[in-house]
């Protein structure tokens, strides 16, 4: 009964400071760094709910893959990053005011709020006993039926995703030689031989 | 010391303060607030599967996977138009970003 407490506040507190440091850090190399052990351990939270699957994609999409594209922006781009930190403490007040204001208003909520009675009626997909079923197999179970459309939706999001992003990052620089595979196929033998007539004697 | 669903809220409640406090903070740096906006994304997700764990329902779940998508559509878009701007301005400050005079 101690051990899940204890894990939940070690991973909750690693993830939380992790998130302070993100937007504290000087340099944004060490933001994004940061930003990947705090994704680290929510991953661990997850799994404390129970809930691996999402745990485990929010590592290998996440981890894996936006916060490698992040680290790679930072580092491509040439930015003084310490000029763009002027005005740090210029912000602080305003943002510490509207933040503690906020964080105010979510534990008012979360005091003054309890679950409904029938909620527990109002159940789409119960979780079924761990026993019979993984939780990426439940998971599943519900996402290809039910949810398939939905499943379908994001799909589409992510291909427009990445056709804007090649779209948007992609251009061809005007004297690098390519091949023209049209202007290839288009060329006949009328326009690609001529034929000169020489006289004996007279060169061209 | 049950662990309940109020520490989990809880959890995802000062990270989505933190997020919020980050973009304030970094006002002039796009990319910090770009994982300022991933920050408050994760805080909705902490929040989505907290709820779904502790009332037995997997759509919290499903729904979760769907904003983890949109996220990373959101993060590659995102990091693709700085790049293209960066090619173009030269710089990536806020402030600079005033061409359409919104």
């Amino acid at each position: 009964m101690l051990f899940p407490a204890l894990f939940f506040y070690l991973f909750a507190g690693v993830c939380i400071s992790a998130a302070i440091m993100v937007i504290a850090a000087r340099n944004p190399v060490h933001s994004v760094l940061f930003l990947i052990l705090a994704f680290v351990n929510a991953a661990a939270l997850f799994i404390l709910l129970g809930a691996e699957f999402l745990a485990m994609i929010l590592i290998i999409v996440y981890v894996g893959a936006v916060l490698v594209l992040f680290l790679f922006v930072v580092m491509m781009l040439d930015v003084d990053f310490a000029e763009l930190r002027q005005g740090f403490l210029q912000y602080l007040p305003i943002g510490a005011f509207l933040g503690a204001i906020l964080l105010i208003e979510l534990v008012l909520v979360l005091v003054g709020w309890t679950i409904g009675p029938n909620a527990q009626q109002m159940v789409a997909a119960p979780i079924p006993p761990a026993a019979s079923a993984l939780n990426a197999q439940a998971l599943g179970h519900v996402l290809y039926t039910r949810y398939v459309y939905f499943f379908q939706a994001a799909g589409v999001v992510l291909l427009v995703a990445m056709v804007g992003a090649i779209v948007l990052t992609l251009r061809h620089k005007p004297h690098v030689k390519r091949q023209n595979i049209a202007e290839q196929i288009a060329r006949t033998k009328a326009n690609a031989i001529e034929i000169v007539k020489v006289r004996p004697g007279q060169g061209l | 010391m049950t662990i309940g669903l109020g520490h989990y809220l809880t959890v995802g409640a000062i990270l989505f303060t933190i997020g919020i406090f980050g973009i304030f903070l970094n006002r002039k740096n796009v990319i910090i607030i770009l994982m300022s906006i991933e920050l408050i994304l994760l805080a909705v997700n902490v929040n989505l599967v907290a709820f779904s764990a502790f009332l037995g329902d997997l759509v919290g779940q499903v729904y979760a996977l769907l904003v983890l998508t949109v996220a990373a559509a959101e993060a590659a878009i995102g990091l693709a138009i700085l790049v293209a701007y960066y090619r173009n301005r030269g710089s990536i400050a806020v402030e600079d970003i005033n061409l359409m005079k919104g």
